[in-house]
């Protein structure tokens, strides 16, 4: 598996994507500490980006991949490697490479900044953490619609709608569904339907640790109560492991019975 | 060798192989065919574990092949279009077979053999479909595996390459090796296979040598014979 790993990672390293994309982290992280002067607001600005971008970006690259990479797929199933290892290794390849270039991209300039001197460098690591969370997260999501489908337009639109879901629709029937029933106790339904999209999980996490709960009302306090909390955080990021471990549990369990 | 059983496959509802028997024994040639879409390159790839069958066993040098990789270390399996990671430099792709399978020196003996040299350094992207097929060959002919499976050996060869193509299959089978062929081209099958297995309708038709054939079918050549099975 390391050894598919390697050669996906830098066959992504020479891509002109990876440097798009890691430019693109290194200027918003420039012109957001540029703008703001400082850098806890620097990193509210940044979450509301990543939230939304990291996913995106984590499944179209994680679909393109795949259908890109399909002859080279057919000449590894020739050799003697397992399935599993062959899959595998092009994920962690996708996944590694699109972290590192966030994580380097967003570093750089707030390393340069002086954040080993604030006292925001825990916020910060949280961001990157849960940034590094979602690409694995969405890369494996991506590769099992890839998986599945055989038809590239197909794969792409499902990916697309993938993330519209997650990141856009996920949030207005939550939200539909709290007006609905509000006569109701909503506290745990919250906070459970929270738990259940990564993408949420991930912005409240954040907002939390970031000590600006108090915007949310009562809601918030709730909020706070659990995730402020490190049962909260184990929690959380359980949570984050089970979204990333059922998708590459698909992966192994799709590729052994796919034919090529 | 290569042992297979009732072998079943169907695609949706396509039904590919239709209860495929076949027992090919060690040493020679033998070429599958069968007019398109009778599941020739569906069976190689069966054998090869690409294609996860319905129903039926095969077995690889004794070894059930059934969520297993290992065999295919005994196997040489040339696709049938040579389709390559386009970014890549032919150099880098052969290194990287050889990083994959393990260490072997015939490469060099065969890049001269098909004067790839000139075309190392270049990108598998930019080649012409002929060359690929060159360098296709390199990396199938380039381990020592008792086995040999080649799709469409023939796709886009010179004349030249052609004949060292065939002395080279020649040299594999004094070496004692089982190599299996899938071609449409007739005149090299009638030339190198010791024994024709045809397929019709995912079900295998014939067996035997073609001289057997010649007289089933009662016709005076090869290709003759072959079109009167398939009219």
């Amino acid at each position: 598996m390391l050894k598919i790993l390697k050669y996906s990672f830098f066959d992504l390293m020479r891509s002109r994507w990876s440097y798009v994309y890691f430019a693109f982290y290194l200027l918003l992280g420039i012109v957001l500490l540029f703008l703001n002067n400082d850098l806890s607001k620097a990193i509210i600005t940044l979450m509301n980006v990543i939230i939304m971008l990291v996913p995106l970006i984590g499944t179209i690259f994680g679909v393109m991949y795949y259908y890109n990479s399909k002859e080279f797929t057919e000449l590894l199933l020739a050799q003697p490697l397992k399935r599993s290892s062959i899959f595998l290794g092009q994920y962690l390849g996708v996944a590694i490479s699109l972290s590192m270039s966030l994580i380097l991209g967003l570093g750089i300039p707030f390393i340069v900044y002086g954040l080993f001197k604030s006292n925001a460098i825990w916020d910060f690591s949280l961001l990157l953490i849960t940034g590094t969370f979602l690409t694995l997260i969405f890369t494996a999501l991506a590769f099992n619609i890839a998986l599945t489908n055989e038809n590239k337009i197909k794969g792409f639109g499902y990916a697309i709608l993938l993330w519209l879901f997650l990141a856009i629709i996920y949030d207005g029937l939550f939200l539909m569904s709290l007006i609905l029933f509000e006569d109701y106790p909503l506290d745990k339904l919250s906070l459970i339907g929270t738990m259940l999209n990564p993408i949420d999980l991930s912005r409240t996490l954040i907002l939390l640790k970031l000590d600006i709960s108090a915007l949310l009302g009562y809601t918030g306090a709730v909020f706070k109560k659990f995730f402020g909390t490190n049962f909260g955080l184990i929690i959380s990021f359980i949570m984050l492991t089970v979204w990333v471990v059922l998708p590459v549990l698909r992966i192994i369990f799709k590729s052994k019975k796919k034919d090529f | 060798m290569v042992n297979i059983e009732n072998l079943h496959k169907k695609f949706n509802k396509n039904v590919v192989l239709n209860g495929i028997d076949l027992n090919i024994s060690e040493g020679g040639i033998f070429a599958i065919l069968g007019p398109n879409g009778s599941g020739k390159t569906t069976l190689i790839k069966s054998i090869l574990g690409m294609v996860i069958p319905n129903k039926g066993t095969i077995n690889v040098l004794g070894e059930n092949i059934k969520n297993n990789s290992g065999y295919r270390h005994k196997i040489d399996y040339l696709p049938q279009i040579a389709n390559f990671p386009n970014n890549l430099k032919v150099k880098e792709l052969i290194k990287m077979i050889k990083d994959l399978r393990g260490h072997t020196n015939e490469d060099q003996r065969l890049i001269e053999l098909f004067t790839l040299q000139p075309f190392l350094d270049k990108k598998l992207g930019n080649l012409s479909g002929g060359t690929k097929q060159k360098v296709n060959l390199v990396l199938t002919f380039m381990f020592d595996s008792p086995l040999i499976i080649l799709d469409e050996p023939t796709t886009g060869l010179d004349p030249i390459s052609l004949i060292r193509l065939k002395d080279l299959i020649q040299t594999e089978k004094t070496k004692g090796k089982t190599i299996l062929i899938t071609s449409h081209i007739m005149s090299f099958v009638e030339e190198v296979s010791d024994e024709i297995v045809f397929l019709l309708e995912g079900q295998i038709y014939f067996r035997g040598s073609i001289t057997a054939l010649k007289n089933k079918t009662d016709q005076p050549d090869f290709e003759h014979a072959i079109a009167s099975i398939l009219t």
